[in-house]
């Protein structure tokens, strides 16, 4: 069975514990989670990942400037990254879609749509 | 002359009848023939059904006729069965999209009551509501409110989206906040879509309470812009994240409480052995 390791970026340990929760219901999964954006690229320099989820207000470094790093690393610029954002920060989630974020969700968490977007992402069956 | 022509027309009636003789002769003729005939057709008809292999032959075909009526039935039975399949099939996909969303829905608060009981730090308290508020409820302006005993006035002790200074004082007992606290029942407007925001009746109004004493409020004033609506699940949610909250609200306050008169009793310790 093939294995996918997973980066949370979220500075909240509620949603961390909420999207780890939810990605656990698949097989497979293992997950890492990091505090905030320098955080995030610290794990993501020592260890490979198939999917990171981000949020975009975080103190240190934010998810937008985490996913520009990202996107412009060729090391990399490859993993899917999924933002996470409230509809009302609309303007923020086109730039970081702009910036290269794969996809997105909103909250309130809907742990289904956590694990449709890893699905899709990952083209698990 | 009339003797010539009377002689040719007997002759001719004897020829005449002479004929007629043999059409009639060869007619009953004919007609013995068909009846020696049908009598041999029946005769062959008879021997025909009486053969063994006839028989057999008929009895072949009654026995598939039974069995082509009795796979009839069965196909009927299948194609009953079939169908009442097919409806517990969906009614077992419908229950299943009802587990999965009762899964979620407990998964959500048993990581809510986890976090809530997570630590015994009062603010720490206090920020881990708001973050469940959002991340689970949905609410984008909203404030938790606590009663003070002595006073016996609700205050805001944490708010997000909106200034806690903006968020009225309430007396126990007065206006929407007031009776929430104390009656003890939630308080939902009756229309989303009519509500307009107001510090003094908000949409929602959740009491905080530890079995039957309430210790604050909840008060929503606005939903993230994806949420038009509450979902039954809402309801149940608020209510039993309500009661974790208050729970933790508690400890806290009273770890707190004892922290401080610990450290001042061991103030006064350390001075007097000192």
């Amino acid at each position: 069975m093939q294995e996918y390791k997973v980066l949370i970026v979220e500075d909240s340990p509620t949603m961390r514990q909420l999207i780890s929760f939810a990605l656990k219901r698949l097989r497979g999964i293992k997950i890492v989670e990091a505090n905030d954006g320098v955080d995030g690229l610290k794990k993501l320099s020592s260890e490979s990942f198939d999917l990171v989820f981000t949020d975009i207000n975080m103190p240190v470094m934010d998810g937008l400037k985490l996913v520009s790093l990202v996107r412009s690393d060729p090391n990399y610029k490859h993993i899917p990254i999924v933002i996470i954002t409230t509809e009302g920060a609309q303007e923020d989630r086109e730039r970081a879609l702009a910036l290269g974020a794969s996809d997105y969700i909103t909250k309130p968490i809907q742990p289904n749509r956590i694990l449709d977007v890893t699905r899709s992402l990952l083209s698990i069956p | 002359m009339p003797l010539d022509d009377d002689k040719g027309i007997l002759n001719r009636a004897d020829e005449f009848m002479q004929v007629f003789k043999k059409g009639a002769e060869f007619t009953q003729e004919l007609l013995r023939e068909n009846e020696r005939l049908r009598f041999r057709i029946l005769e062959m008809e008879n021997i025909h059904s009486a053969s063994p292999a006839a028989q057999a032959d008929s009895g072949e075909t009654m026995r598939l006729m039974q069995r082509i009526s009795e796979l009839e039935s069965e196909k009927t039975e299948i194609l009953e069965r079939i169908r009442q399949i097919e409806e517990e099939n969906k009614d077992f996909a419908n229950r299943y999209v009802e587990i999965e969303s009762e899964n979620n829905n407990l998964a959500n608060l048993y990581i809510a009551s986890y976090q809530l009981h997570s630590t015994l730090d009062f603010p720490e308290v206090l920020q881990i509501i708001i973050e469940i508020v959002i991340n689970l409820i949905g609410a984008e302006n909203f404030a938790i409110m606590l009663l003070d005993e002595k006073t016996s006035m609700l205050e805001a002790v944490a708010s997000e989206g909106v200034d806690r200074e903006d968020v009225p004082k309430v007396h126990m007992g007065e206006g929407v906040i007031g009776d929430v606290a104390k009656t003890g029942d939630n308080y939902f407007v009756p229309d989303l879509d009519l509500y307009e925001m107001n510090m003094n009746s908000p949409m929602v109004c959740i009491p905080l309470k530890i079995k039957e004493q309430c210790i604050g409020v909840l008060v929503i004033y606005k939903l993230l812009m994806q949420k038009k609506a509450f979902a039954d699940v809402d309801f149940e949610l608020f209510t039993l994240l309500a009661g974790h909250a208050a729970t933790a609200i508690f400890s806290s306050r009273l770890y707190s409480d004892s922290e401080r008169k610990l450290n001042t009793i061991q103030g006064f310790l350390d001075l007097l052995t000192k």
